[in-house]
């Protein structure tokens, strides 16, 4: 379901360029969970993005569906994303002014759908990560377990095929490392597709495959 | 939810930031909608004066001697009536009317009087002599705009008939000057020889202090037979539009009547070119300020809130926001910005003017409706150009620089 040809970026900075990923190829099917780990600056987060149609690769191909993703222009790589992808990222990046619901509410509007189906989705979302009591509370007045709840309902909202994953455990407790890639997990069995950038073995241990990065290299 | 929403949202979250920009566009818009509001006030005071006047362009021959304005065309000498035709003809905006005379000095009985042919119906009405004679509304007052509502306001349905002083004057009447017929001892429905043709007096006109006191005004046709003159005129009075004296009414004038003398009443046209210049010159100048001012300080706070909204504008695109969408909130604050802006700034503004006119200008000040839409096209403008920049920034943002953890 995605496939990664000889995928290579490099950031280009005043003073040098930065060899972010080199020459990655890989493949991941439908229904897989997989995790990409690798030391801080191995350009694990650089591959997901990339894969989330958010980085311009400096060459290679990414292709998800049978979609050659960076071949569509920018409107329709947004519509793309807004349909098959769901993004969670380790520090939930929530919209801090927006309650739970509204935050949840914000991919179904760029969908286009009506605010009462909005509010009625986004509620059922919540209720499903047990956020039923929270959905008017706004993210600072949210544990950080739970504000991580609300980034997966997000990501969940418009129903994606993939959910990719930027250490989503990074800023949690050992319990909700636990609770939250469990919850991948039990998504993944659904059948949804989950990539997962983690540094903790422990989370990784939840996936079907490991993929390492070193230096933008994949090597195993 | 939607874009509007976040919008809203976000600047009721961050009212304090937004708060400092909103007053410097608030303040700049008060600022000019109150200097216009007093000075296009002081405009139409003084523009009313002007036309309460009666004619204030003078059209003489060229060697003339202009001692005494309104006693210019006595003695004057001699143009052809023709020339009122080619003012008429010509495209020169501003004329509100045009009143030809021809004026001769001559004794009766050892009296001296000025006998004043007039066609009647060019007659300004607003001149004192015709009102205080009650030949038209004594609170008749004239305004350069024919369509003007205070025009309408009288019921005029036809504007020309705002001018008409005196609606006829038979072949052999005369209307007598309180000095002419105190001198001479006569009275309304007397007769009087003048030049060897009888006339009749169809009304003495009341006391005004002026030269007119010692004039006889006979049909302008039947002044140029018994002075055995031929289509002629000493003068020509014009019912200028001041403000199209203001910009150059006299110049257009003198390019189709070059041998002809044009003046206007000076030190007052003066005056009130010179106020209207000065506000001119303070709107100028605050309208600088504010776009700068303002400008400089929206822009600056759209710089600083893109910077403290990376993780959002990241976010958003990662969820599938497109680049324009990011686009559109921005410019979207800047046109909620600019719009409570301009509307705030239009209603104090006009308070202001409302307030502060009477005291520094003299003149009652009300809301000018038009400056409502000005006010808000300036407030708009200057808020979204000054944005312009900072959303395109924030729709260009690299999501990978954003959402690193490379």
């Amino acid at each position: 379901m995605i496939k990664i040809e000889n995928l290579s970026k490099t950031y280009n900075s005043k003073r040098d360029a930065i060899l972010a990923l080199s020459e990655v190829t890989l493949s991941i099917k439908s229904g897989e969970f997989v995790s990409i780990v690798g030391p801080s600056g191995s350009g694990k987060t650089t591959l997901l993005l990339c894969m989330g149609g958010l980085i311009h690769p400096s060459r290679g191909k990414v292709t998800i569906g049978g979609d050659s993703i960076y071949d569509l222009d920018i409107k329709k790589r947004a519509i793309f994303r807004l349909r098959n992808l769901g993004f969670v990222f380790q520090t939930f990046n929530l919209i801090p002014y927006l309650t739970a619901l509204e935050n949840v509410q914000i991919p179904l509007a760029l969908a286009g759908i009506t605010d009462g189906k909005q509010s009625e989705k986004a509620a059922e979302l919540l209720e499903k990560v047990g956020l039923t009591d929270r959905l008017d509370h706004k993210p600072r007045e949210l544990s950080i377990g739970q504000q991580q709840r609300v980034a997966i309902a997000r990501a969940l909202a418009n129903e994606p095929k993939i959910i990719l994953a930027d250490e989503p455990t990074g800023n949690l407790d050992p319990d909700m490392t636990r609770e939250t890639v469990s919850y991948l997990k039990l998504l993944n069995q659904t059948g949804i597709t989950v990539v997962m950038v983690t540094h903790n073995p422990g989370a990784a241990e939840y996936s079907q495959r490991r993929l390492r990065l070193v230096e933008g290299r994949l090597i195993e | 939810m939607n874009l509007r929403k976040i919008i809203l949202k976000e600047l009721l979250e961050r009212k304090k930031q937004f708060l400092t920009s909103f007053i410097a566009i608030l303040l700049g818009i008060i600022v000019i909608v109150a200097v216009k509001s007093v000075s296009s006030s002081s405009e139409k005071a003084v523009a009313i004066q002007l036309d309460n006047l009666g004619a204030n362009i003078l059209v003489l021959p060229q060697t003339t001697n202009i001692d005494n304005y309104y006693a210019a065309d006595i003695n004057a000498p001699e143009m052809p009536e023709d020339y009122v035709n080619r003012i008429t003809n010509s495209t020169i905006q501003g004329v509100d009317n045009m009143s030809p005379k021809l004026s001769a000095r001559m004794k009766i009985d050892n009296y001296s009087l000025v006998l004043t042919g007039i066609l009647p119906k060019n007659e300004l009405a607003s001149k004192p002599i015709w009102q205080t004679a009650g030949f038209t509304d004594p609170g008749l007052q004239a305004a350069c705009d024919p369509n003007s509502i205070m025009n309408k306001s009288r019921g005029y349905k036809d504007p020309k008939l705002q001018r008409m002083a005196i609606d006829s004057l038979g072949k052999y009447d005369c209307l007598a000057g309180s000095d002419v017929v105190s001198k001479l001892g006569l009275k309304e429905g007397s007769g009087i020889k003048i030049k060897g043709t009888e006339f009749k007096i169809v009304r003495v006109l009341p006391q005004t202090g002026t030269v007119d006191d010692g004039r006889i005004f006979v049909h302008l046709r039947t002044a140029q037979k018994i002075l055995g003159k031929g289509r002629v005129v000493n003068a020509i009075e014009i019912m200028g539009c001041c403000s199209a004296i203001s910009e150059g009414l006299l110049g257009k004038l003198r390019n189709i009547l070059p041998d002809t003398k044009i003046t206007t009443i000076n030190h007052i046209v003066q005056t009130q070119v010179k106020t209207n210049n000065t506000m001119e010159k303070f709107s100028l100048i605050f309208l600088i300020i504010i776009i700068l001012v303002g400008g400089i300080s929206i822009g600056n706070y759209m710089w600083s809130n893109v910077e403290e909204r990376k993780k959002e504008i990241g976010s958003l695109l990662a969820i599938g926001a497109s680049p324009k969408d990011i686009y559109y909130i921005f410019i979207g604050k800047a046109l909620i910005l600019g719009l409570i802006g301009g509307i705030a700034g239009y209603f104090l503004g006009s308070l202001a003017g409302m307030i502060l006119g009477p005291q520094i200008a003299g003149v009652k000040v009300l809301p000018i409706p038009f400056l409502f839409i000005w006010a808000i096209v300036i407030a708009v403008g200057i808020s979204v150009i000054a944005s312009y920049l900072p959303a395109r920034r924030a729709a260009k943002l690299d999501p990978a620089l954003i959402l690193q953890e490379i």
